[in-house]
């Protein structure tokens, strides 16, 4: 199950986008996708594309977890893809069949939907393999605590995303392990039509949700025992360091941003 | 000596248990340094005793005193810091993503200053022989590692006692003995009281003093070997027995005559080489 979700996984590694500050990452990742969208010809994609291939040749991971990345989405981008081909107007008509037609700026917004797509998957998945979970979850907690000035509880939210994704492997486990329980005692998982598959679930889903609340509970109490009092007087053992790449990473990004307004129309 | 806890005529009773109370009219005195063991069947209120004693339930009678301090509103966090405590499952008490996260995170609560906690974060972790998997996260370590963790997180908090909420019944006879061993060396290197509850029997037999809880009562209260040698007895309440008291039990139905008193297992192969066995 988790070989095929290349989207949210981390590849260890030692590479000088490995050591940015998940900050500076998961900012400009998001600066990234919102700029992305000023892209209006050919050649502020390829300025944009030329950027991101960079990184990724920075970061040394294998090009094909990439690909893998937007294999899972790849029903979406041609679905729009299409739809984008066949119900624009505009430009000069290549085909044409009743409400159905190819013309020129159908074929170019297909292009452009199909490059940002793709782009922003490149460029997410890139955060999230050079980036361990636990550390964008710190980047978070340390983006939102201005939040905090109005009310906003920054530190549960951290919290609450800290436990989950720590519990994301033993709930996995769990779940392989009620599953083969179950098979055992005669249920078929993915067999059957629609209503029978989701039948099927049930006795997976029922036992997964009791032992989280138990879990919860424990989890709770153990905390409690703990000494832990909510957010309040808490120091903090992980804390992040922005260092001079990290302020060069954005720099990059204010050299992009003129570049691609340089380039578009 | 005064004693470090002091529970007088507590009584609990679980709102959805229809009225039965978990703990009937308990008074327990630990004194410090001691190894106290409870047993008792499933459902004797072992487990509601531990959580008495450290606020996480506050009892409808009685009252709880710790280090001098009374439990109530006010004092309960400050209790709470000189009682460490280690739960029963290692899956479902691991806080942090990572193990030193994991041994941070009671330091963390108290607002240690993140020089020092980096410090005592590595000595708890070395004390329990597991610093060198420092930055693995939970699903990488077995279910002994785990409690080696949990304990390492109550150290770093030094408290004066530490309870053992059957932390090694989810474990194989091999993590089993490694927790102890740990315990067990952490209590005369800290000077540590020990409370620990357990259905392993070798466990209790480490104690030196075993209380035995019985539908909420203590039922008898004394050292092992005082309780351990009225064999049947406590095989009639559900309880096992030590290794060498179920041989002598054997041997005995065998009709071999065997010594009366309390033996451990050095004592058993001390008399087993020194006499000789004829029917």
């Amino acid at each position: 199950m988790m070989n095929k979700l290349i989207l949210g996984r981390y590849i260890p590694g030692d590479s000088l986008v490995h050591r940015l500050d998940p900050r500076a990452k998961l900012v400009s990742s998001f600066y990234f996708i919102g700029i992305i969208f000023l892209c209006n010809n050919l050649p502020s994609f390829a300025v944009m594309g030329a950027f991101t291939i960079f990184a990724i040749l920075l970061s040394k991971v294998n090009l094909s977890f990439f690909l893998k990345g937007v294999r899972p989405l790849i029903w979406l981008i041609l679905f729009t893809v299409i739809l984008q081909l066949f119900f624009t107007q505009g430009g000069q008509v290549y085909w044409s069949w009743g409400i159905i037609s190819i013309t020129e700026s159908g074929v170019m917004n297909a292009f452009y939907i199909f490059c940002r797509f793709v782009l922003i998957i490149f460029m997410s998945t890139l955060l999230t393999l050079t980036t361990p979970p636990l550390s964008l979850s710190d980047a978070i907690e340390s983006l939102l605590r201005p939040l905090k000035a109005v009310k906003f509880p920054a530190h549960e939210i951290s919290l609450m995303l800290s436990i989950a994704l720590r519990f994301v492997p033993t709930l996995m486990d769990e779940t392989e392990k009620i599953m083969n329980a179950q098979r055992a005692r005669g249920v078929d998982f993915g067999e059957g039509n629609l209503m029978d598959k989701m039948r099927a679930i049930v006795p997976l889903l029922i036992p997964l949700f009791v032992s989280s609340f138990n879990r919860a509970e424990e989890l709770a109490t153990a905390m409690e025992a703990r000494g832990y009092q909510g957010g309040e007087g808490r120091t903090k053992y992980r804390q992040l360091k922005w260092r001079l790449k990290d302020s060069l990473c954005i720099l990059s990004y204010v050299a992009l941003t003129f570049a691609l307004l340089w380039a578009r129309n | 000596m005064k004693p470090i806890i002091k529970l007088e005529n507590v009584s609990y009773t679980y709102q959805q248990d229809g009225g039965r109370p978990a703990l009937k009219n308990v008074s327990l005195d630990v004194y410090p340094g001691e190894w106290l063991a409870i047993i008792g069947h499933n459902g004797s209120g072992k487990s509601t005793l531990a959580k008495t004693i450290n606020g996480l339930l506050v009892p409808q009678e009685g009252s709880v005193e710790v280090a001098g301090l009374s439990m109530n509103e006010e004092n309960v966090w400050e209790i709470r810091r000189k009682i460490g405590m280690v739960f029963q499952n290692p899956d479902n008490q691991f806080v942090g993503a990572t193990v030193e996260d994991d041994v941070a995170f009671g330091l963390e609560n108290q607002g240690v200053p993140r020089d020092e906690m980096l410090k005592i974060v590595k000595d708890s972790l070395e004390q329990v022989r597991m610093w060198e998997f420092f930055d693995k996260e939970p699903v990488r370590l077995s279910g002994g590692q785990k409690q080696r963790v949990a304990i390492a997180g109550v150290v770093a908090l030094s408290p004066d006692v530490i309870i053992l909420d059957e932390a090694t019944s989810m474990l194989d006879p091999k993590g089993r003995l490694e927790v102890i061993s740990t315990i067990q060396k952490l209590r005369e290197e800290k000077k540590l009281t020990v409370i620990s509850i357990t259905h392993d029997i070798d466990e209790a037999a480490n104690a030196t003093r075993v209380l035995v809880i019985r539908q909420g009562e203590v039922y008898r209260d004394g050292l092992p070997q005082e309780i351990f040698s009225s064999g049947e007895e406590l095989v009639d309440m559900g309880l096992d027995l030590p290794f060498p008291e179920k041989l002598k039990l054997e041997m005995a139905r065998q009709g071999l005559q065997v010594p009366e008193e309390y033996m451990s297992e050095e004592r058993m192969i001390d008399w087993l080489w020194t006499s000789s066995l004829k029917k």
